[in-house]
């Protein structure tokens, strides 16, 4: 187990550097020099002299790479070129809202796509089944940021239930955080939720029909204990690897619900930097980004054996 | 010159699924046409290429033509789907947009496609360290969400609709490079290539010839579901600002128009159930062809 985790830890790195430098063979390779369209229209040459530097082309792509490599690990990823903040506060200063919402989407898909998949599971064929299966099918398919859209058109601009856009920390307390964070999570949430609910209601359904479910009933098992706590158990499997899948699109999805909400987070930062062609906020915020989808696929896989038992030996 | 013990024939023997190939397409078609929700969708793919063929004939109104005395008119007879904040029609607008998401969608594709079944097709059949290196590099792109990756790449490159699709292709590659390379790694010590290459074969002639077909069926079911994202990345990255420059009429470009005036919900509904439908239907034709070609589910994970 430690030694798979170390080799997974291990990996994670290497992909990580490879990230990076990818980005940075990418600012290289762009045609024509980077520094003068980074430095906009209409710069002056010590503009673009300065934003060369800044960028560190004046020297060898490897010398440059090992350079930012070396203040990455030390959580020093550069200055935006447009502001002049250091990446690492710009990162820091929009962690709150985009964790917010994508906590919130989370639960939000997990509780839905548990409580859904289960009832179509426990009666296959009925209304409410076929309902989910639609829901389901159209969750996949409709973008999340037209749902957003229709979210905020209906319950914050036309009815005021809910605030249309900004944040506002959880230290301002729970009810008005959840208030700015619930329309963009949902929109969010329905793509996982769809196809985490068709996930369970298939894995649930083999479960129940499996030979440990039948002698558990035959033996006289309560139905209740016989689904939450056998097939249940047995359905978190899949449910887990299809969070581990799809956080990096929830993650991704973040940026154009930021857009839509107002929300200054992670999404917002990488946008306004990609419209003013920040490279070293554009970089540093990638790399955080990746940092956080491969910690999250180690975490699932440190959780894995604990609800396979059949891993757990290996 | 000695004579080989395998032959021409030898190889069309032991080839797989060679024999009533075109009995075969017309079976496979068949049970395509039986899954109603398959057949819509290729319909509704039909009907979207026939409007952007047509779009000019069919649009009532320019669909850039200004109109400022008429601006954020609800739907109504002269104006099925109502104007925009400037005026113009959103039907034609509509109409004139099919054709950036087809066109943007393709070009997304095929640029994943080239990239990914190449690469691909190379990883699989040489293996060892080219393998190695080049699934590194896949597993490194994987690991990075497809859109902020995506919005890396147009940083450096410039935003615009062609920029913006060749970097949603580069991080669509990997779908295809999974695919093919896994593929061609389960066809490289089948017979009929062991024979291929008995008989003297090219490298490039046994993938090009032997292997690729055979990788295609998959790859096809692939492209469907590409294609589907790429219209939507499209749409996306229009929304943000960084797809079509205006007055392009996009989809995208359109809802983003509409996120200012979000208190006039019937200009959100027009873009949004075209871009729903499309991925609907695009989804619902790679489901239909994958099980009619007797594929197992593939997620392209």
């Amino acid at each position: 187990m430690l030694k798979t985790l170390a080799t997974r830890i291990g990996l994670s790195a290497v992909l990580l550097v490879l990230v990076s430098f990818l980005v940075f063979l990418l600012i290289d390779l762009a045609p024509g020099d980077a520094a003068v369209s980074l430095a906009g229209d209409n710069a002056s040459p010590e503009r673009i002299q300065e934003v060369r530097e800044q960028l560190g082309l004046d020297r060898a792509l490897p010398v440059r790479y090992v350079d930012w490599l070396a203040g990455a690990v030390h959580g020093n990823l550069g200055t935006s070129l447009s502001t002049g903040e250091p990446v690492s506060s710009v990162l820091l200063r929009t962690i709150p809202p985009t964790l917010s919402v994508v906590v919130v989407a989370v639960v939000i898909a997990v509780v839905v796509a548990m409580a859904g998949g289960t009832l179509a599971a426990l009666k296959p064929g009925s209304l409410f089944d076929r309902l989910m299966t639609i829901l389901a099918s159209l969750g996949v398919a409709v973008p999340g940021f037209w749902i957003a859209l229709v979210l905020a058109s209906e319950f914050a601009v036309q009815r005021h239930w809910l605030p249309a856009i900004g944040y506002t920390p959880l230290a301002d307390g729970f009810g008005p955080w959840l208030q700015h964070v619930i329309l963009p999570s949902l929109a969010l949430a329905a793509l996982v939720a769809a196809e985490l609910m068709r996930q369970l209601r298939g894995t649930l359904q083999d479960a129940l029909r499996s030979d440990y479910v039948l002698t558990a009933r035959a033996k006289g098992l309560r139905a209740n204990k016989l689904v939450f706590k056998h097939a249940l158990k047995n359905a978190a499997v899949p449910v887990i690897t299809v969070l581990g899948v799809r956080f990096a699109t929830v993650l991704g999805g973040t940026v154009i619900l930021e857009a839509i909400f107002n929300l200054q987070g992670i999404g917002q930062a990488m946008l306004q930097a990609v419209l003013a062609r920040d490279i070293p906020t554009v970089l540093g915020v990638t790399v955080f980004v990746t940092v956080v989808v491969l910690l999250t696929n180690i975490a699932i896989e440190v959780l894995h054996p604990y609800f396979n038992p059949k891993v757990r030996k290996t | 010159m000695s004579v080989s013990p395998v032959d021409a024939d030898t190889v069309r023997a032991v080839r797989p699924q060679d024999a009533p190939a075109r009995r075969m397409r017309a079976r496979t078609a068949r049970r395509f046409l039986r899954n109603k929700l398959a057949t819509a969708g290729l319909v509704f793919l039909l009907l979207l290429v026939v409007v952007a063929i047509a779009a000019p004939l069919i649009a009532p109104f320019d669909p850039d033509a200004q109109v400022l005395v008429e601006r954020f008119q609800p739907p109504s007879g002269a104006h099925w789907l109502g104007t925009d904040s400037l005026g113009r029609d959103i039907l034609s607008r509509l109409i004139f947009g099919t054709r950036v998401s087809l066109i943007a969608g393709l070009e997304a594709l095929a640029v994943a496609a080239v990239i990914g079944v190449l690469l691909g097709l190379i990883a699989g059949f040489v293996g060892r360290k080219v393998d190695s290196v080049l699934s590194l590099i896949n597993d490194a792109l994987m690991s990075v969400p497809g859109l902020i990756l995506a919005l890396a790449i147009i940083a450096v490159l410039g935003a615009g609709l062609t920029n913006s699709m060749l970097a949603v292709g580069l991080t669509m590659s990997p779908r295809f490079y999974r695919l093919t390379r896994i593929t061609t790694r389960g066809l490289r010590n089948d017979t009929f290539i062991e024979a291929s290459t008995a008989m003297g074969c090219s490298r490039r002639r046994i993938i090009g010839v032997h292997i690729l077909p055979n990788v295609l069926p998959p790859l096809i079911v692939q492209a469907t579901f590409v294609f589907a994202s790429a219209v939507l990345a499209e749409a996306s990255l229009s929304f943000l600002g960084l797809g079509v420059s205006p007055p392009t009429a996009s989809w995208g470009a359109m809802l983003s128009d509409a996120s200012e005036r979000l208190d006039l919900s019937y200009l959100i509904w027009g873009p949004g159930v075209a871009l729903s439908l499309s991925v609907i239907a695009f989804m619902a034709i790679g489901d239909g062809w994958r099980d009619a070609i007797g594929l197992d589910r593939e997620d392209g994970q």
